[in-house]
């Protein structure tokens, strides 16, 4: 867990429905919502991966399934 | 740590609403089965409720029920189908109040199958109207000015009317947040490890966001859970049959 070298978090932004869940978990606050509007019409969120340390709290609290790590 | 979420649900997108709590319940589900290699042996019966969207965005194979009755549905294709798990998975309004019959005959019987209940304290699909296990004060479309516990009583909890029954399984997480999950998986899988082991009625209770019907955010709505709903809803496992024994 937490190597960093090797993981990295995955964003899908077109399954994202800007629910924030996921900026409120992150313990690193490394998400951000971004000004990019997929198509259904919702701001997706970026992961700033210089403050991410890949512990998976996104992928946890996520009902969209937008993150993956590996 | 590779973190993903299972093909079995991931394959389309499903069409509840920004911050829905069944796309978490879903993936527990989703990700239990694949850890037991039993993805293909899933039978899942849904309600006339939200939670019916899966139909179209699980790919397990899937029965609707008649409203508020898919445990007594699930029950009779385990009868059918005894090498197979057969899940219900219902609201909390489907199973302690439309089918509460079913949810209470069910338990005294110990009938072989799962029931993962969905409670967000509110009645979702049909507009956010109140429930059994909606809480005292709560606003909802039936109850403008706020629910009275002396017209519609407390909020119902299922360890204090189930317990007392021989069931296999009884416990409630929270899908409030990571560890409220990493907690509903672990009940998730021990109701699902019962039910292979034939060892009688599971229910698992998931406190659940469902921010369209509160008015709240998605953000607000999962810190009601743990500010209002915990309080009155307490999480853990009530009814642990072997570990009795």
């Amino acid at each position: 867990m937490g190597n960093k070298k090797e993981e990295k978090v995955y964003t899908n932004p077109a399954r994202c429905k800007g629910c924030g869940y996921c900026i409120n978990t992150c313990p690193q606050e490394a998400i951000q919502v971004s000004d990019h509007v997929n198509a259904k019409g919702y701001n997706t969120v970026v992961v700033d991966d210089s403050k991410c340390v890949v512990c998976g709290m996104c992928y946890r609290v996520c009902p969209d399934y937008v993150f993956e790590i590996k | 740590m590779r973190l993903a979420a299972p093909e079995t649900v991931t394959f389309t997108q499903s069409g509840f609403c920004p911050g829905c709590g069944h796309g978490l319940a879903v993936r527990l589900i989703a990700e239990v089965m694949e850890e037991m290699g039993l993805s293909e042996k899933l039978l899942a019966v849904v309600d006339v409720a939200c939670g019916s969207l899966n139909i179209d965005s699980w790919r397990f194979d899937t029965i609707m029920a008649a409203h508020g009755r898919p445990i007594a549905t699930a029950v009779g294709v385990k009868k059918v189908r005894p090498g197979n798990l057969v899940m219900a998975y219902i609201g909390d309004g489907a199973a302690y109040s439309i089918g509460m019959a079913e949810t209470m005959h069910t338990a005294l019987r110990n009938d072989n199958v799962v029931a993962l209940v969905i409670n967000n304290s509110l009645y979702g699909m049909t507009g956010g109207q109140c429930a059994p296990t909606s809480l005292p004060g709560q606003i909802t479309t039936s109850t403008p000015k706020g629910k009275d516990p002396k017209k519609a009583g407390m909020p119902f909890r299922v360890e204090e009317a189930f317990t007392g029954f021989d069931i296999a399984y009884l416990a409630r997480a929270s899908m409030a947040d990571a560890k409220g999950m990493i907690q509903a998986k672990k009940y998730v899988r021990k109701a699902f490890e019962k039910h292979r082991n034939g060892e009688g009625f599971c229910l698992v209770e998931l406190l659940s966001p469902c921010p369209t019907n509160l008015n709240m955010t998605p953000v607000k709505s999962v810190r009601r859970i743990k500010d209002e709903m915990i309080p009155y809803f307490p999480l853990g496992e009530f009814k642990d049959k072997k570990r009795e024994e």
